[in-house]
């Protein structure tokens, strides 16, 4: 990305074959990632206000009910390309499906998940193109007509600022997005659509990538899906309180979440970092427990409806937008709030088993 | 023997960079460069397949003069070459126009030292955060594409084969694929070793080899740099955090804080947006 605004040329090439804007939904063995429903939700309103029609494009092999699904969560047509080359995600059989589909129908803006698979695609896609490629997105808007423009907008310098990236000469314009940061349409077997399908062309011989096997993550652990996170950060002190948050995440049925300095400082994985270069949450409860609550904190979980701050500093800039503050020990709070909790179980009877990852 | 590319990119450790308070602006003052830590961790892989199984080690990046010094540490780490793309053209690039530079550089380092088998990049640098160049470099050279690579698994030199694991956010993906591939190194791919002395006295005295414009006689001038690069900035800020009615729970013991939290938890749309039972009399008079 350029860094400097410089003056350009702004007498646009005629893009008037390029309409419509498209999502490509990923899925593992024929389960969809929640972030291709989320960006048909967030893809729906940019085509209204395009006034074009949603594309999903559904990839892989036994996926045709995806297609179905698709439609049901928002989009006006779904391309289906499903084929026993296509079973397991490959860069160049999935690219090349992609770049036909592209070249075919002429979006003016293709949307990816910003996940491992959907990072690798579209880094490939959009170089063949070629085209510009905004990643990591957390906000999207258009210019109306006639400039249509996507406005991309990513965190940027460590999460302490966003920037709007803009793609002026070339189409389709485009991004991959964060999961969790939007909303999935309600699902909907009622809504009108139309499938198409897609021949795939590509032997299996002229593909050199095999895939061995799938380790599945062993813990049932989704950051972004959860509804409750007990997030702790440099006010824990080290990696031993983390216990402590567990005890309680688990009394509540969440996950334990982190800030980049608990991360940074090895006290717990990567996988559970909350915002800058980690996860972006919205759960419906989230502790915010020895966190300050920098910018590159509060960007990944400020969308949580309820916020209960814990910290010892009452000038602590997290207590500005949470919900509920205790001022105090959090050595002491936290053990003491999971005691009540374990009191009340009949009342949390039912959050006991509504542990994060939970498709939705 | 093999031949295997290390890109690099000298980056600001943007973990230092601070927001200035005052007029929302980045204090850049006083920000050391390092060498993108995610690219360190494809060096020191590349070096274990070198002790391994012989290798020659050419590590390439594009930057200001100043990009030398990392280029150096590459060298005393264990690296054979190094090569220095700079040029005032290349300047304001995306990662478009990167990859248009790094792949018309790869092909020349191939013409020099021999063909590419192997690439590594990192996974993404710390000041754009986009993972795409290592993607976008595969695909300008047509190469096999490993993203994401916690662990190499094996190097097979006869098949011209390499089996890696991928991470991704559900699981690691165990795959193989052909030379010549590039490959995208996390963190948690190795350790990086320290530079040896004798390295440290080999890189004291070497000097990068430079290219600029005039050395790729091919080069379409519409894309590189500024001109070639499709995304621009249009506008950056701070973000402003939506600022919540806070209730403060009074100060008291541990215990009826707690009690505190909790009751205003249940009270409100919480227990039924979470699908918690309805509170019965029992569990509110706290159960036995």
């Amino acid at each position: 990305m350029s860094t400097e605004q410089v003056q350009q040329n702004d007498d646009m090439p005629d893009w008037s074959a390029y309409r419509g804007v498209m999502i490509v939904i990923e899925q593992r063995a024929g389960i969809a990632k929640n972030v291709s429903w989320q960006l048909l939700g967030e893809g729906r309103k940019l085509a209204n206000k395009l006034e074009v029609p949603l594309i999903a494009f559904v990839i892989g092999h036994h996926v045709e009910h995806l297609a179905n699904e698709a439609g049901y969560f928002g989009a006006n047509k779904v391309y289906l390309c499903d084929a026993p080359q296509l079973k397991d995600y490959r860069t160049r059989p999935y690219s090349r499906a992609c770049l036909q589909l592209i070249h075919d129908i002429k979006p003016e803006i293709v949307l990816f998940g910003a996940t491992a698979t959907g990072r690798d695609l579209a880094g490939a896609i959009a170089t063949h193109l070629p085209t510009g490629l905004t990643a990591d997105t957390t906000e999207l808007d258009v210019e109306p007509h006639p400039s249509r423009l996507l406005l991309a907008s990513r965190p940027a310098f460590s999460e302490k600022m966003l920037a709007t990236i803009l793609c002026k000469q070339y189409r389709p314009q485009m991004a991959t997005t964060r999961a969790g940061v939007f909303q999935a349409l309600p699902r909907d077997t009622t809504r009108e659509f139309e499938i198409f399908t897609r021949k795939f062309e590509m032997e299996e011989s002229e593909i050199a990538a095999q895939v061995i096997d799938f380790i599945k993550s062993e813990e049932l652990f989704n950051l972004e899906e959860a509804e409750i996170i007990v997030a702790g950060g440099r006010g824990m002190g080290g990696p031993e309180p983390f216990k402590m948050l567990k005890e309680l995440a688990e009394a509540l049925g969440g996950v334990v979440g982190a800030s980049r300095a608990a991360v940074d400082a090895g006290w717990i994985k990567h996988e559970h970092q909350v915002g800058q270069t980690g996860h972006t949450v919205r759960p419906k409860l989230y502790f915010a427990i020895g966190i300050s609550g920098a910018v590159q904190h509060t960007v990944g979980m400020s969308n949580s409806e309820v916020i209960v701050a814990i910290n010892k500093d009452a000038t602590a800039p997290i207590f500005n937008f949470a919900h509920f503050g205790i001022v105090g020990d959090l050595f002491k709070i936290v053990p003491a709030i999971t005691e009540e909790v374990k009191k009340r179980r009949e009342v949390f009877g039912v959050a006991a088993v509504t542990t994060g990852g939970q498709a939705k | 023997m093999l031949h295997i590319v290390v890109c690099i990119k000298q980056v600001p450790d943007s973990r230092e960079i601070r927001i200035d308070p005052k007029n929302n602006t980045l204090i850049r003052q006083g920000v050391p460069s390092i060498v993108n830590f995610y690219d360190l961790h494809g060096m020191e892989e590349a070096l274990k397949i070198k002790e391994k199984y012989g290798a020659r080690i050419t590590v390439v990046t594009m930057g200001p003069p100043p990009a030398e010094k990392s280029l150096k540490e590459c060298i005393s780490l264990g690296a054979d070459e190094a090569v220095l793309v700079t040029d005032r053209g290349f300047a304001g690039a995306d990662t478009l126009a990167t990859s248009y530079v790094l792949g018309k550089t790869l092909q020349k380092v191939a013409e020099t030292w021999g063909p590419i088998d192997i690439v590594f990049c990192g996974k993404q640098t710390l000041d754009g955060d986009t993972g795409q160049v290592g993607p976008g470099l595969a695909c300008r050279l047509d190469l096999e594409q490993l993203t994401y690579v916690v662990k190499v698994e094996n190097v097979d030199i006869e098949k011209r084969r390499i089996r890696v694991h991928r991470l991704m956010e559900d699981g690691v993906e165990v795959v193989e694929t052909s030379f010549p591939v590039l490959l995208t190194a996390l963190k948690e791919l190795n350790k990086v070793r320290r530079a040896p002395l004798p390295g440290m006295l080999k890189a004291a005295r070497f000097k990068p080899t430079v290219w600029t414009t005039a050395d790729f006689p091919d080069l379409e001038r519409a894309k590189i740099g500024l001109k070639g690069s499709p995304t621009i900035v249009s506008r950056t800020w701070v973000p402003e955090i939506r600022k919540a009615n806070t209730q403060m729970i009074p100060e008291g013991s541990s215990e009826d804080t707690a009690k505190a939290l909790v009751e205003k938890l249940l009270s409100g749309e919480l227990p039924k947006k979470l699908g918690w039972a309805e509170p019965t009399a029992a569990s509110i008079g706290g159960a036995k």
